[in-house]
Protein backbone atom coordinates (compact mmCIF):
# COMPACT_ATOMS: atom_id res chain seq x y z
CA UNK A 1 0.00 0.00 0.00
CA UNK A 2 2.89 2.16 0.69
CA UNK A 3 3.52 3.32 -2.62
CA UNK A 4 0.57 3.28 -4.32
CA UNK A 5 -2.33 6.19 -3.52
CA UNK A 6 -5.90 5.41 -2.84
CA UNK A 7 -7.18 7.54 -5.92
CA UNK A 8 -5.26 5.25 -8.02
CA UNK A 9 -7.12 2.17 -7.27
CA UNK A 10 -10.44 0.73 -9.39
CA UNK A 11 -13.58 -0.01 -7.76
CA UNK A 12 -14.49 -3.88 -6.54
CA UNK A 13 -17.32 -5.74 -7.98
CA UNK A 14 -20.07 -3.46 -8.85
CA UNK A 15 -22.16 -5.91 -7.12
CA UNK A 16 -20.38 -7.51 -4.61
CA UNK A 17 -22.50 -10.98 -4.24
CA UNK A 18 -23.40 -11.73 -7.65
CA UNK A 19 -19.87 -10.45 -9.01
CA UNK A 20 -18.39 -12.79 -6.97
CA UNK A 21 -20.31 -15.91 -7.41
CA UNK A 22 -20.24 -15.48 -11.36
CA UNK A 23 -16.02 -15.53 -11.11
CA UNK A 24 -16.47 -18.48 -8.44
CA UNK A 25 -18.78 -20.69 -11.13
CA UNK A 26 -16.28 -19.67 -13.97
CA UNK A 27 -13.31 -20.52 -11.48
CA UNK A 28 -15.64 -24.18 -10.85
CA UNK A 29 -16.02 -24.37 -14.26
CA UNK A 30 -12.33 -24.01 -15.27
CA UNK A 31 -11.30 -26.87 -12.37
CA UNK A 32 -14.04 -29.22 -13.53
CA UNK A 33 -12.74 -29.29 -17.50
CA UNK A 34 -8.51 -28.67 -16.77
CA UNK A 35 -7.08 -27.30 -19.82
CA UNK A 36 -10.25 -25.27 -21.02
CA UNK A 37 -10.33 -21.45 -21.44
CA UNK A 38 -13.24 -19.67 -19.27
CA UNK A 39 -14.59 -16.85 -20.40
CA UNK A 40 -14.74 -14.44 -16.88
CA UNK A 41 -17.09 -11.98 -16.30
CA UNK A 42 -15.11 -8.46 -15.26
CA UNK A 43 -17.73 -6.28 -13.70
CA UNK A 44 -14.55 -4.76 -11.53
CA UNK A 45 -11.89 -1.91 -12.13
CA UNK A 46 -8.36 -4.70 -12.90
CA UNK A 47 -5.40 -3.17 -11.77
CA UNK A 48 -2.79 -2.52 -14.58
CA UNK A 49 -0.22 -4.81 -13.04
CA UNK A 50 -2.08 -7.76 -13.97
CA UNK A 51 -4.42 -9.20 -16.19
CA UNK A 52 -8.19 -8.64 -15.37
CA UNK A 53 -8.83 -12.55 -15.45
CA UNK A 54 -6.09 -13.16 -12.39
CA UNK A 55 -7.17 -9.96 -10.35
CA UNK A 56 -10.80 -10.86 -10.67
CA UNK A 57 -10.44 -14.39 -9.39
CA UNK A 58 -8.64 -13.41 -6.59
CA UNK A 59 -10.90 -10.56 -5.85
CA UNK A 60 -13.46 -13.41 -5.46
CA UNK A 61 -11.40 -15.98 -3.58
CA UNK A 62 -9.77 -13.98 -1.21
CA UNK A 63 -10.63 -12.75 2.36
CA UNK A 64 -9.64 -10.91 5.08
CA UNK A 65 -7.11 -12.84 7.23
CA UNK A 66 -6.05 -14.83 3.63
CA UNK A 67 -1.95 -14.90 3.37
CA UNK A 68 -0.66 -14.03 -0.14
CA UNK A 69 2.15 -14.42 -1.72
CA UNK A 70 3.13 -11.99 -4.85
CA UNK A 71 6.02 -12.84 -7.29
CA UNK A 72 8.41 -10.02 -7.55
CA UNK A 73 7.43 -7.62 -10.02
CA UNK A 74 3.95 -7.84 -8.55
CA UNK A 75 5.09 -6.42 -4.98
CA UNK A 76 4.09 -2.44 -4.20
CA UNK A 77 2.22 -2.16 -7.65
CA UNK A 78 -1.36 -1.25 -8.19
CA UNK A 79 -2.11 -4.59 -8.01
CA UNK A 80 -0.83 -5.37 -4.99
CA UNK A 81 -2.60 -2.13 -2.92
CA UNK A 82 -5.96 -3.21 -5.29
CA UNK A 83 -6.28 -6.75 -4.13
CA UNK A 84 -5.80 -6.01 0.02
CA UNK A 85 -8.28 -2.95 0.10
CA UNK A 86 -10.95 -4.59 -1.07
CA UNK A 87 -10.61 -7.94 -0.29
CA UNK A 88 -8.56 -7.33 3.35
CA UNK A 89 -6.44 -10.10 2.85
CA UNK A 90 -2.25 -10.20 3.95
CA UNK A 91 0.69 -10.02 2.21
CA UNK A 92 3.47 -12.56 3.02
CA UNK A 93 6.82 -12.78 1.93
CA UNK A 94 6.78 -16.59 3.52
CA UNK A 95 5.79 -19.31 0.38
CA UNK A 96 5.03 -21.79 2.42
CA UNK A 97 2.77 -19.52 4.43
CA UNK A 98 0.60 -18.89 1.67
CA UNK A 99 -2.92 -19.81 0.76
CA UNK A 100 -2.39 -18.01 -2.39
CA UNK A 101 0.16 -16.85 -5.04
CA UNK A 102 0.20 -14.41 -7.78
CA UNK A 103 2.64 -15.28 -10.32
CA UNK A 104 2.68 -12.42 -12.37
CA UNK A 105 4.81 -14.32 -15.24
CA UNK A 106 7.45 -17.43 -15.80
CA UNK A 107 10.12 -15.59 -15.14
CA UNK A 108 8.89 -15.49 -12.24
CA UNK A 109 7.23 -19.04 -11.14
CA UNK A 110 9.08 -20.22 -8.27
CA UNK A 111 9.71 -23.44 -7.19
CA UNK A 112 6.07 -25.08 -6.53
CA UNK A 113 7.59 -27.60 -4.21
CA UNK A 114 8.33 -24.24 -1.80
CA UNK A 115 4.55 -23.04 -1.68
CA UNK A 116 2.12 -25.12 0.98
CA UNK A 117 1.29 -28.89 0.15
CA UNK A 118 -1.53 -29.26 2.48
CA UNK A 119 -1.37 -32.32 4.98
CA UNK A 120 -2.46 -35.76 4.40
CA UNK A 121 -5.38 -34.37 6.76
CA UNK A 122 -5.73 -31.13 5.27
CA UNK A 123 -4.99 -31.11 1.53
CA UNK A 124 -7.51 -28.35 0.77
CA UNK A 125 -5.11 -25.92 2.95
CA UNK A 126 -2.37 -26.35 -0.43
CA UNK A 127 -1.24 -22.91 -2.06
CA UNK A 128 -3.46 -22.22 -5.08
CA UNK A 129 -1.23 -20.20 -7.53
CA UNK A 130 -2.48 -17.95 -10.44
CA UNK A 131 0.06 -17.31 -12.90
CA UNK A 132 -0.53 -14.67 -15.34
CA UNK A 133 0.39 -15.79 -19.19
CA UNK A 134 1.67 -12.54 -21.05
CA UNK A 135 -0.98 -11.67 -23.98
CA UNK A 136 1.82 -12.19 -26.69
CA UNK A 137 5.66 -12.47 -26.09
CA UNK A 138 7.19 -12.09 -29.35
CA UNK A 139 10.74 -13.37 -28.29
CA UNK A 140 9.23 -16.89 -27.31
CA UNK A 141 9.03 -19.11 -30.40
CA UNK A 142 6.12 -21.23 -30.58
CA UNK A 143 5.58 -23.00 -27.29
CA UNK A 144 5.37 -27.27 -27.44
CA UNK A 145 1.42 -28.36 -26.63
CA UNK A 146 1.05 -29.11 -23.21
CA UNK A 147 -1.38 -32.73 -23.24
CA UNK A 148 -3.48 -32.94 -20.43
CA UNK A 149 -5.26 -36.30 -19.18
CA UNK A 150 -7.05 -37.22 -15.98
CA UNK A 151 -10.19 -36.25 -14.09
CA UNK A 152 -12.75 -34.19 -16.36
CA UNK A 153 -10.91 -34.48 -19.25
CA UNK A 154 -12.84 -37.32 -22.00
CA UNK A 155 -9.99 -38.49 -24.16
CA UNK A 156 -6.90 -35.70 -23.74
CA UNK A 157 -6.79 -31.88 -23.74
CA UNK A 158 -4.41 -29.55 -24.86
CA UNK A 159 -2.86 -26.29 -23.87
CA UNK A 160 -1.88 -23.95 -26.49
CA UNK A 161 -0.13 -20.21 -26.24
CA UNK A 162 1.52 -20.13 -22.82
CA UNK A 163 4.43 -18.39 -23.93
CA UNK A 164 7.16 -20.13 -21.95
CA UNK A 165 10.10 -21.29 -23.54
CA UNK A 166 10.77 -24.80 -24.14
CA UNK A 167 12.88 -24.86 -21.13
CA UNK A 168 10.71 -23.03 -18.87
CA UNK A 169 7.49 -25.22 -20.14
CA UNK A 170 10.10 -28.67 -19.37
CA UNK A 171 10.69 -27.53 -15.80
CA UNK A 172 7.66 -26.84 -14.86
CA UNK A 173 6.24 -30.14 -16.78
CA UNK A 174 9.30 -31.95 -14.11
CA UNK A 175 7.83 -30.17 -11.03
CA UNK A 176 4.13 -30.62 -12.00
CA UNK A 177 5.18 -34.77 -11.84
CA UNK A 178 6.37 -34.46 -8.71
CA UNK A 179 3.51 -31.76 -7.63
CA UNK A 180 1.64 -35.12 -8.46
CA UNK A 181 3.73 -37.87 -6.53
CA UNK A 182 3.08 -36.06 -2.80
CA UNK A 183 -0.78 -36.65 -3.79
CA UNK A 184 -3.97 -36.27 -1.80
CA UNK A 185 -1.27 -32.61 -1.19
CA UNK A 186 -0.23 -30.56 -3.70
CA UNK A 187 -0.87 -27.33 -5.19
CA UNK A 188 -3.55 -26.45 -7.72
CA UNK A 189 -2.68 -23.85 -10.56
CA UNK A 190 -4.92 -21.56 -12.41
CA UNK A 191 -2.89 -19.58 -15.96
CA UNK A 192 -4.59 -16.27 -16.17
CA UNK A 193 -4.53 -15.00 -19.85
CA UNK A 194 -6.29 -11.64 -20.65
CA UNK A 195 -8.78 -13.24 -21.81
CA UNK A 196 -10.21 -15.51 -19.06
CA UNK A 197 -8.97 -18.68 -17.01
CA UNK A 198 -7.45 -22.82 -17.42
CA UNK A 199 -7.73 -24.77 -14.81
CA UNK A 200 -4.94 -27.00 -13.45
CA UNK A 201 -6.07 -29.00 -10.40
CA UNK A 202 -3.78 -31.33 -8.99
CA UNK A 203 -5.55 -34.49 -10.55
CA UNK A 204 -4.21 -33.78 -13.62
CA UNK A 205 -1.63 -35.12 -15.76
CA UNK A 206 0.53 -33.05 -18.05
CA UNK A 207 3.20 -34.41 -21.09
CA UNK A 208 5.10 -32.56 -23.01
CA UNK A 209 4.58 -32.96 -26.77
CA UNK A 210 6.62 -31.20 -29.29
CA UNK B 1 -9.35 12.54 21.19
CA UNK B 2 -9.69 14.69 18.69
CA UNK B 3 -6.63 17.00 19.42
CA UNK B 4 -4.46 13.87 19.59
CA UNK B 5 -2.13 13.76 16.08
CA UNK B 6 0.18 10.55 16.12
CA UNK B 7 3.30 11.90 15.46
CA UNK B 8 4.01 9.35 12.89
CA UNK B 9 1.62 10.36 10.24
CA UNK B 10 2.31 13.63 8.20
CA UNK B 11 0.91 17.41 9.28
CA UNK B 12 -1.80 16.65 6.14
CA UNK B 13 -2.67 13.19 7.29
CA UNK B 14 -3.58 14.76 10.93
CA UNK B 15 -5.45 16.84 9.82
CA UNK B 16 -7.59 14.53 7.23
CA UNK B 17 -7.71 12.51 10.51
CA UNK B 18 -9.13 15.46 12.57
CA UNK B 19 -12.09 15.97 10.16
CA UNK B 20 -12.91 12.32 9.36
CA UNK B 21 -13.57 12.51 13.45
CA UNK B 22 -15.64 15.76 13.07
CA UNK B 23 -17.52 14.50 10.08
CA UNK B 24 -18.42 11.04 12.27
CA UNK B 25 -20.00 12.57 14.88
CA UNK B 26 -21.57 15.30 12.64
CA UNK B 27 -25.35 15.90 12.92
CA UNK B 28 -26.96 14.08 9.82
CA UNK B 29 -29.30 17.37 9.39
CA UNK B 30 -26.18 19.57 8.87
CA UNK B 31 -24.39 17.18 6.63
CA UNK B 32 -27.54 16.77 4.50
CA UNK B 33 -28.08 20.46 4.18
CA UNK B 34 -24.39 21.67 3.85
CA UNK B 35 -23.85 18.47 1.20
CA UNK B 36 -27.22 19.02 -0.95
CA UNK B 37 -25.28 20.20 -4.11
CA UNK B 38 -22.74 17.96 -3.90
CA UNK B 39 -25.03 14.61 -3.97
CA UNK B 40 -26.65 14.92 -6.92
CA UNK B 41 -24.52 12.98 -9.11
CA UNK B 42 -24.59 9.25 -8.36
CA UNK B 43 -20.70 8.49 -6.72
CA UNK B 44 -18.91 6.39 -8.27
CA UNK B 45 -17.81 3.84 -5.48
CA UNK B 46 -14.70 2.06 -4.47
CA UNK B 47 -16.22 0.34 -1.69
CA UNK B 48 -19.68 0.69 -1.04
CA UNK B 49 -21.29 1.29 2.22
CA UNK B 50 -21.06 -1.66 4.55
CA UNK B 51 -21.94 -2.59 8.14
CA UNK B 52 -19.24 -4.22 10.33
CA UNK B 53 -18.06 -4.52 13.89
CA UNK B 54 -15.08 -3.41 15.31
CA UNK B 55 -12.94 -4.83 18.17
CA UNK B 56 -12.39 -1.28 20.42
CA UNK B 57 -9.94 -1.43 22.45
CA UNK B 58 -9.01 0.72 25.63
CA UNK B 59 -6.15 1.25 28.85
CA UNK B 60 -7.30 1.26 31.99
CA UNK B 61 -6.23 5.13 33.22
CA UNK B 62 -5.32 5.43 29.38
CA UNK B 63 -2.13 4.35 30.07
CA UNK B 64 -2.09 0.92 31.38
CA UNK B 65 -2.13 -2.32 29.52
CA UNK B 66 -4.18 -2.63 26.17
CA UNK B 67 -7.63 -4.83 26.66
CA UNK B 68 -10.64 -5.64 24.41
CA UNK B 69 -13.07 -3.43 25.55
CA UNK B 70 -16.17 -4.62 23.26
CA UNK B 71 -17.24 -4.59 20.04
CA UNK B 72 -18.87 -1.75 18.33
CA UNK B 73 -20.90 -1.39 14.92
CA UNK B 74 -19.11 0.31 12.15
CA UNK B 75 -20.29 1.74 8.96
CA UNK B 76 -17.15 2.68 6.27
CA UNK B 77 -17.21 3.58 2.74
CA UNK B 78 -14.92 4.81 0.13
CA UNK B 79 -16.05 6.88 -3.44
CA UNK B 80 -14.57 9.69 -5.71
CA UNK B 81 -17.16 12.20 -6.45
CA UNK B 82 -16.65 11.20 -10.43
CA UNK B 83 -14.21 8.85 -12.17
CA UNK B 84 -13.23 11.80 -14.76
CA UNK B 85 -8.81 12.22 -14.15
CA UNK B 86 -9.41 15.43 -12.63
CA UNK B 87 -11.69 14.47 -9.47
CA UNK B 88 -9.41 11.56 -8.59
CA UNK B 89 -9.80 12.21 -5.06
CA UNK B 90 -11.17 9.10 -2.71
CA UNK B 91 -13.40 10.08 0.20
CA UNK B 92 -13.39 7.47 2.83
CA UNK B 93 -15.80 7.35 5.79
CA UNK B 94 -15.63 5.30 9.19
CA UNK B 95 -19.25 6.07 11.10
CA UNK B 96 -20.65 4.49 14.36
CA UNK B 97 -23.82 2.96 13.55
CA UNK B 98 -25.40 1.50 10.79
CA UNK B 99 -26.21 4.72 8.78
CA UNK B 100 -25.45 3.73 5.34
CA UNK B 101 -26.74 7.67 4.34
CA UNK B 102 -24.23 9.24 7.09
CA UNK B 103 -21.29 7.04 5.59
CA UNK B 104 -22.26 8.64 2.31
CA UNK B 105 -21.89 12.11 3.18
CA UNK B 106 -19.45 11.70 5.65
CA UNK B 107 -17.20 10.44 2.79
CA UNK B 108 -18.33 13.12 0.04
CA UNK B 109 -17.40 15.55 2.44
CA UNK B 110 -13.80 14.10 2.76
CA UNK B 111 -13.50 14.30 -0.82
CA UNK B 112 -14.39 17.86 -0.90
CA UNK B 113 -12.33 18.79 1.99
CA UNK B 114 -9.47 17.20 -0.33
CA UNK B 115 -10.10 19.82 -2.76
CA UNK B 116 -8.05 22.44 -2.44
CA UNK B 117 -10.55 24.54 -3.96
CA UNK B 118 -13.73 24.18 -2.17
CA UNK B 119 -11.44 23.22 1.25
CA UNK B 120 -12.22 26.82 2.79
CA UNK B 121 -15.61 27.19 2.10
CA UNK B 122 -16.74 23.83 3.41
CA UNK B 123 -14.70 24.18 6.67
CA UNK B 124 -16.70 27.39 6.98
CA UNK B 125 -20.11 26.41 6.40
CA UNK B 126 -19.59 22.48 7.76
CA UNK B 127 -16.30 21.81 9.94
CA UNK B 128 -16.55 24.90 11.97
CA UNK B 129 -20.31 24.55 12.72
CA UNK B 130 -19.64 20.93 14.09
CA UNK B 131 -16.80 21.77 16.28
CA UNK B 132 -18.97 24.34 17.72
CA UNK B 133 -22.05 22.07 18.17
CA UNK B 134 -19.33 19.16 20.06
CA UNK B 135 -18.07 21.99 22.16
CA UNK B 136 -21.25 23.37 23.24
CA UNK B 137 -22.60 18.86 23.58
CA UNK B 138 -19.50 18.89 26.00
CA UNK B 139 -19.89 22.01 28.06
CA UNK B 140 -23.56 20.75 28.53
CA UNK B 141 -21.88 17.32 29.39
CA UNK B 142 -19.80 18.63 32.07
CA UNK B 143 -22.73 20.86 33.37
CA UNK B 144 -25.07 18.40 33.89
CA UNK B 145 -22.37 15.98 35.17
CA UNK B 146 -21.50 19.22 37.84
CA UNK B 147 -24.89 19.29 39.42
CA UNK B 148 -24.50 16.22 40.99
CA UNK B 149 -21.04 16.45 42.31
CA UNK B 150 -20.17 15.97 45.84
CA UNK B 151 -17.41 17.88 47.70
CA UNK B 152 -15.83 15.57 49.75
CA UNK B 153 -13.67 16.49 53.06
CA UNK B 154 -12.15 14.77 55.94
CA UNK B 155 -14.21 15.33 58.79
CA UNK B 156 -11.57 15.61 61.93
CA UNK B 157 -12.01 13.12 64.63
CA UNK B 158 -13.41 14.62 67.74
CA UNK B 159 -10.81 14.65 70.59
CA UNK B 160 -10.37 11.55 72.50
CA UNK B 161 -11.51 13.16 75.56
CA UNK B 162 -12.39 9.95 77.37
CA UNK B 163 -9.79 7.65 76.00
CA UNK B 164 -11.67 4.30 76.21
CA UNK B 165 -14.04 4.23 72.96
CA UNK B 166 -11.46 1.24 72.11
CA UNK B 167 -9.94 2.66 68.77
CA UNK B 168 -6.49 2.88 70.69
CA UNK B 169 -4.81 0.54 71.84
Amino acid sequence: MSNVELSDLGAGFSDMSLGSQSVFRSALEALSYPGRPVQLAVTFEAPKAAHASSSGLLLALLEPGSLLWLSPSLVNTDAAAWITFHTGCKITPAQHQADFAWIKNWDELPLLANFSLGTDEYPDHSTTCVIDIATQDTSATRAPLLTLTGPGIAQSATIEQLFATSAQLKSFVEQWHQNHTSFPRGVDVFFATHTGLIGLPRTTHIQLSV
Amino acid sequence: MLQQSDSRLSTTQSARAQWLALLARAPLTLLEQVLQPHTQAAPHWLRKPETGLMMVQARTGGSGERFNLGEMTVTRCALRLSNTPVHRNVGIAYVVGRSHRHAYLAAVADALLLDESVHRELERSLLAPVRELLAANKLARQARAKTSKVDFFTVARESNVDGDDGETS
